[in-house]
């Protein structure tokens, strides 16, 4: 187990997420290159780190990072910061786009499932607020919950495998993988309630 | 459409991580399109992603993918619009593979009385499988341990077994090692779809038996 998947820091601050949205605004609103690029520097390393995680090659990796960064600058009037923050949509996107690479399943079940979400508009400014603060949240409860569930709660998204694949690879039972994850899983979402 | 069976939470972690099978994503997006509580599960599932990605340490990316990246901008005015939607009765996700069908067009291969299948077609080299069962009333499925994971959505009628009533919309999104015998009990025929792994192994003799001609 990667040490390093167990502390992890919470290294971007409220503010940095509300200057994220507002990147994605000027790209939606005026094709702002500047804003783009920004974001591009922000998230690219990231990304290129968690695709690597994943079992990309460094090569491959930056494919897909130069084809979600794109999806990003075209789909930034898609954003709709009140369901979620930046950061999960350009994950969801990625996701997507490797799907298609690897066409071990199909990206269009997430691409319409996404007309079944559509922004609530009668959030307010408050509700949109909270939101954008998700991924601390997120962070805090991962933190929070046993190591054993976080563990398995992480590897779930690194690791690019049934979840079968990674009961074989820990040497555990697929059924005490599976409710460690649901145990985690359940906490988080608890723990999360109380923090909104 | 009340739905009382929901998809299990290692499925909806599975499916926002993108690490499902192909007949077992079809038939959860299936589920997921008609269940406004795990359409929010999975936007939960999806924010711990966002989460790791938000705290990933960074790996420096080349001038050459910033730039290329910067330079292909001009090019790229608007997102691809999204293809229509086929005309059907059936979820989104299963339409999409079957196209402007009615629930009332598949074609069904009649195993014994009462017993219809039909495959729905997937990519080649998926070691899963998507099919739709007809089972008329008071049909009972063999029983079965599960050797890999198996996930039932019902489209039309209902059955029970010991976890309780299956009517339209709801989900046995099941563990390996659960054993069930579902009982169709509505008048008109149950229609559901089951997504399977190709290795799954049948328990007892009866449906080792059965398999072969029921076809599952």
């Amino acid at each position: 187990m990667h040490a390093a998947l167990v502390t992890m820091a919470t290294s971007t601050t409220d503010t940095q997420k509300d200057q994220f949205v507002e990147w994605l605004a000027r790209i939606a609103a005026s094709r702002d290159r500047a804003a783009f690029a920004q974001l591009f520097d922000h998230f690219a390393p990231r990304l290129k780190s968690f695709l690597i995680r994943k079992g990309s090659t460094a090569e491959q990796a930056e494919d897909l990072v130069q084809e979600t960064m794109i999806a990003v600058w075209s789909k930034a009037a898609l954003f709709a910061s009140g369901k979620g923050s930046v950061s999960t949509w350009i994950f969801t996107i990625a996701r997507n786009l490797r799907i298609d690479r690897l066409r071990r399943e199909r990206s269009q079940l997430y691409t319409d499932l996404e007309d079944f979400d559509a922004p609530d508009e009668t959030a307010g400014a408050e509700e949109t607020l909270g939101r954008s603060q998700e991924d601390n949240h997120v962070s805090q409860a991962l933190a929070q919950i046993p190591a054993e569930q976080r563990e398995l709660l992480i590897l779930s998204f690194v690791e690019d495998v049934p979840q079968s694949e990674i009961a074989t690879r820990l040497g555990l039972p697929l059924g005490t993988v599976k409710s460690r994850m649901r145990l985690g899983y359940q906490r988080l979402r608890k723990l999360l309630e109380q923090m909104n | 459409m009340k739905i009382s069976h929901h998809l299990d939470d290692a499925t909806i972690l599975a499916f926002a991580a993108g690490t499902v099978g192909e007949a077992h994503g079809v038939l959860a997006a299936a589920h997921i399109s008609l269940c406004p509580l795990c359409r929010s599960r999975v936007k939960s599932a999806e924010q711990i992603a966002g989460a790791i990605l938000a705290d990933e340490s960074e790996a420096s990316v080349s001038d050459q993918c910033r730039a290329a990246t910067l330079a292909s901008l001009d090019a790229i005015l608007q997102a691809k619009p999204a293809q229509p939607k086929p005309k059907s009765d059936l979820p989104l996700a299963l339409s999409r593979i079957l196209g402007d069908v009615s629930l009332r067009d598949i074609k069904w291969k009649t195993k014994a009385p009462g017993v219809a299948v039909f495959d729905v077609p997937l990519s080649k080299g998926t070691s899963t499988k998507l099919k739709m069962l007809r089972l008329g009333h008071g049909r009972t499925m063999p029983e079965h341990g599960h050797g890999g994971d198996e996930i039932t959505l019902i489209l039309k009628g209902s059955y029970h077994d010991r976890f309780g009533r299956f009517a339209p919309g709801d989900v046995a999104d099941l563990d390996h090692e659960i054993e069930h015998q579902p009982i169709v009990d509505s008048d008109e025929d149950c229609i559901c779809v089951v997504a399977f792994e190709t290795k799954a192994k049948y328990k007892t003799l009866l449906a080792k038996l059965a398999q072969p001609f029921v076809g599952i």
